[in-house]
């Protein structure tokens, strides 16, 4: 899968958790997921699991705690991809 | 201290019409909001009817941003429509999300009955059983916690007094009004959003079934299922929903101008201890009775000066003993009781909702000067024959109406009584 593919459908699962729409329409891989967009922090649980079905991959929660940014999701998912 | 407190704002979602405006027409008309709910069938209940408002989600996803509504079950939703709806009413604006002032002199008391059973049935039993607790996400607790409801609107509104659920069965609406009536008069508080929700789910009214109180006579009869006071009442029909009122003291809402529907004259709350046919399931009538009484003392209201009773009225064999004892606490003879009549034969039991629900159409009988009809009892119970003429079968126009009397009674043997004026300028 294309990294763009990625950063997309990354994108899509994190929308419905953003409190910051302006903030989505200038998304980058450095936008911090919970600095920039304000996804409540609790709600991340939900957002990996989402990762999980979209990408058909078991994300653990020593993963979890590496990803802030929106980039640092794209290559986790990509790594796990293999 | 104690400071008068009138109601400011309302919020409704009954199953025969959501928001002030469609909720009073429908009580006007006599309208039924009862239908068949393809759950029930599909799961082998023996009834096969129930109360659901309509557009409930639309609603929910007009007002609430995509991220609230992944944690709103449909309690939640229900609650928040109505508290919103009600802070809107009384002339507040919806705070925004990123303005951090907190609004230190309004509360809540957001009452349910059985609470978030649809999230617990629906997600934490199969997934917890199936060794997936993992994937529960983070949504869970927070509809599940008792204090969920009441905590989500408070988190809409920035609510800074006291933000609780109350909970005591089928009284929980009308138990709510009442704590919150007396903190208003404390002076612990200038504003409380008070009453009583639930969520609409076939695992909530399972257990009812179970127990063979609800009504299995009337399933291919949606509209004429819901029977209070009838010869033919064959139990409850269940439902859901929320009604809550802007509770407010006189002097707050007089300084800022706002429009006050009613006043919310006295309350009593009190529980029949299991005892003199009292039980679990059943009212001891002496506790009724004195919670009656007890809320009239606490109006400084004469029994004469009651122009109607909203019952509890479920349509089950309790009907009877309900209408008697009304009578012995109005020290009333038969021929004399006022007009009586019941939200539910309408709406069904909306549980923890039906007193806030029910109260919603006491401020909109006095406010607009009439009562609403009681339907499907045509063959009023011969038990109740002496009272026959108090029961309105059409809407009655009475322009002159002052007082009305509201009560709820729970499993538990609780009971809680409300007493509304009309509010003369």
């Amino acid at each position: 899968m294309e990294k763009s593919e990625i950063f997309e459908k990354v994108v899509k699962i994190l929308t419905p958790y953003v409190k910051s729409q302006e903030a989505l329409e200038g998304v980058s891989p450095e936008t911090h997921i919970l600095d920039d967009l304000k996804v409540n922090s609790a709600r991340l649980v939900d957002v990996v699991l989402e990762f999980e079905d979209a990408f058909d991959i078991e994300i653990d929660d020593d993963d979890v705690d590496k990803v802030e940014t929106v980039g640092n999701a794209v290559e986790l998912i990509e790594a796990k991809i293999g | 201290m104690s400071r008068r407190v009138v109601i400011t704002g309302i919020g409704v979602l009954a199953p025969n019409g959501n928001g002030i405006r469609d909720f009073e027409l429908a009580l006007r008309k006599g309208l039924s909001g009862i239908r068949v709910n393809e759950k029930m069938v599909e799961h082998g209940f023996g009834s096969h009817v129930a109360g659901v408002p309509q557009g409930v989600d639309e609603i929910a996803k007009s007002y609430f941003s995509d991220d609230l509504l992944l944690a709103m079950n449909s309690g939640h939703r229900c609650g928040a429509i109505a508290g919103v709806d009600a802070w809107v009413d009384a002339g507040f604006e919806r705070p925004d999300p990123d303005d951090d002032r907190v609004d230190w002199d309004t509360g809540a008391v957001l009452g349910t009955g059985i609470g978030g059973m649809d999230t617990i049935a629906s997600r934490v039993v199969p997934l917890t059983d199936a060794k997936k607790v993992r994937r529960m996400g983070s949504t869970a607790v927070e509809q599940v916690m008792s204090s969920g409801v009441s905590a989500r609107l408070s988190g809409i509104l920035a609510l800074g007094n006291q933000v609780t659920t109350n909970s005591s069965a089928c009284s929980t609406g009308s138990e709510a009004i009442s704590m919150g009536v007396e903190r208003i008069r404390r002076g612990l508080a200038e504003r409380m959003l008070c009453g009583g929700v639930e969520g609409a789910s076939h695992y909530i009214w399972a257990g009812f079934d179970a127990m063979r109180v609800l009504c299995r006579r009337f399933n291919d009869a949606p509209e004429s299922a819901s029977r209070p006071m009838s010869a033919t009442a064959a139990g409850f029909v269940p439902s859901a929903g929320a009604g809550v009122l802007m509770l407010e003291s006189l002097e707050s809402a007089q300084e800022r101008g706002a429009r006050i529907y009613a006043e919310v004259a006295g309350s009593a709350i009190n529980c029949g201890g299991h005892r003199a046919g009292g039980s679990m399931t059943a009212p001891n009538p002496e506790g009724v009775s004195r919670c009656i009484q007890a809320a009239l003392a606490d109006a400084q209201i004469a029994p004469a000066e009651v122009g109607a009773i909203n019952g509890h009225l479920t349509a089950t064999g309790a009907d009877p003993k309900e209408v008697r004892s009304w009578a012995k606490a109005l020290g009333c003879a038969p021929g004399d009781l006022p007009p009586i009549t019941s939200t539910k034969s309408m709406i069904g039991h909306a549980l923890g909702a039906a007193g806030g629900i029910e109260s919603v159409a006491c401020v909109l009988m006095l406010n607009g000067g009439f009562v609403h009809p009681s339907i499907n009892c045509e063959d009023v119970h011969p038990e109740i024959e002496p009272y026959a003429a108090s029961i309105p079968h059409v809407a009655l126009e009475k322009p002159e109406l002052q007082v009305v009397v509201k009560a709820g009674f729970g499993f538990g043997d609780v009971n809680a009584c409300l007493v509304f004026r009309k509010w003369n300028e």
